[in-house]
C-alpha cells in the first residue's frame, strides 16, 4: 500500500541519518541544510550537495595532481584548496571530511609530503563514504515521495 | 542616513531591506542568500571584493559616476577570507565612501580568531559572525540591525 511504503522509507532515512550522525560523517549544520528546504526552494538540499560534489571532485583532482607532481613544493596553493574544501565541508554539515581536510591543511603547513600523501587518501577515502551515504539518502527520499503519491512533502 | 532612518522609511513604505551578500564559496553564497530570503530581504550576491565594488558603483573606473545601487544596499555581509580583496579590505573601502559609509557592514569568517575579531571590529564592521551561519543568527541580525522586526 502506498501510505505504509512512504512511511517504512521515512523510518529508513532517519535511521541512516541517526548512523551518520553517530559516525559523526554529518553534524547539526546539514540540519540547518534540511530546515532551508521548503515550498520555495524544494531541491534545495540536493543542490547544494550536487554543487558540493562538483566542487569537492575539482578540489581532489587538483590536490592530487599537486602531490603526484615529482617536483612538487607549492605547499601554499595546496593549502588554499584545502581551505576552501574544509569551508564547503561545514558549510553542509559534512564534518568528518573536514576534520581530515584539518589534519591534512597541517602537514602541508610544515612541507611534509608524506603526511600529505597520507592526508589525501584519508580525505577521498572519507569523501567517497560521504558521496555514497548521501546518494543513498536521496534515493531514499526519492522513493519515498514517489510511495507518498508524488505530492510536495510540507514537512521534512 | 544612519540605519535606524532607514528602516523607518522602509516599514512605511512595506519595502524589504536590501542586503548584498558577497562570498568567493558558491555554496556558502547560496545558503546567505537562503537564509537572508528566509528572513523577508532581497538579496544580490556577488563572488568577490571587486565585483562588489562595481556593483555599488565604487569601482576604480567608476569615480563621480552616480550610481542607483549604493543607494538600495540597507545591509552588507561579507566573508573575511577571500582571494584578491579580503573582507576586511572591501570594509575599509566601503568605509572610506561618502556614498556608502552609513551602511552597516557585517564580516563573515569560519575561523575563530580574536585579533581578526578585533581588527574588523575596529575598521568599523558592525559585527562579526561565525560561519556556518544559522537562521537564527540571520534573524538576530535583522532584527538588530534593521529594526524592522522579523
Amino acid at each position: 500500500m502506498l501510505g505504509l511504503g512512504a512511511e517504512r522509507l521515512r523510518a529508513d532515512m532517519n535511521r541512516l541519518l541517526a548512523l551518520l550522525f553517530h559516525q559523526g560523517v554529518l553534524d547539526e549544520q546539514f540540519l540547518q541544510l534540511q530546515q532551508l528546504q521548503d515550498a520555495t526552494s524544494p531541491n534545495f538540499v540536493s543542490e547544494v550537495v550536487n554543487i558540493y560534489f562538483n566542487e569537492s571532485e575539482k578540489l581532489l583532482r587538483n590536490l592530487r595532481g599537486l602531490l603526484l607532481d615529482r617536483e612538487f613544493s607549492d605547499y601554499k596553493k595546496m593549502g588554499i584548496h584545502l581551505n576552501q574544501f574544509m569551508g564547503s565541508s561545514s558549510s553542509i554539515g559534512a564534518k568528518r571530511v573536514r576534520n581530515v581536510c584539518v589534519a591534512f591543511r597541517a602537514a602541508s603547513e610544515q612541507n611534509n609530503r608524506p603526511g600529505c600523501l597520507r592526508g589525501l587518501e584519508l580525505l577521498e577515502h572519507e569523501y567517497c563514504y560521504l558521496k555514497n551515504k548521501l546518494h543513498e539518502l536521496f534515493h531514499l527520499e526519492q522513493q519515498r515521495l514517489l510511495a507518498a503519491g508524488v505530492r510536495y512533502p510540507m514537512q521534512n | 542616513m544612519d540605519a535606524t532612518c532607514l528602516s523607518k522609511d522602509m516599514a512605511d513604505h512595506g519595502e524589504v531591506p536590501h542586503v548584498l551578500a558577497v562570498d568567493d564559496n558558491l555554496i556558502d553564497r547560496k545558503l546567505v542568500e537562503k537564509l537572508l530570503k528566509n528572513s523577508s530581504c532581497k538579496v544580490t550576491t556577488a563572488e568577490n571584493g571587486l565585483r562588489a565594488l562595481e556593483y555599488l558603483g565604487l569601482g576604480d573606473d567608476q569615480q563621480n559616476i552616480s550610481n542607483d545601487n549604493c543607494s538600495k544596499i540597507n545591509l552588507i555581509i561579507t566573508d573575511y577570507c577571500m582571494p584578491g580583496m579580503t573582507g576586511y579590505e572591501l570594509l575599509k573601502k566601503i568605509k572610506e565612501s561618502s556614498m556608502m559609509r552609513e551602511v552597516p557592514v557585517v564580516i563573515m569568517s569560519s575561523e575563530n580568531i580574536p585579533t581578526r575579531i578585533n581588527k574588523c571590529l575596529e575598521g568599523g564592521a558592525q559585527m562579526f559572525m561565525l560561519k556556518p551561519l544559522k537562521q537564527s543568527d540571520v534573524k538576530k541580525l535583522r532584527c538588530q540591525l534593521m529594526n524592522v522586526g522579523s
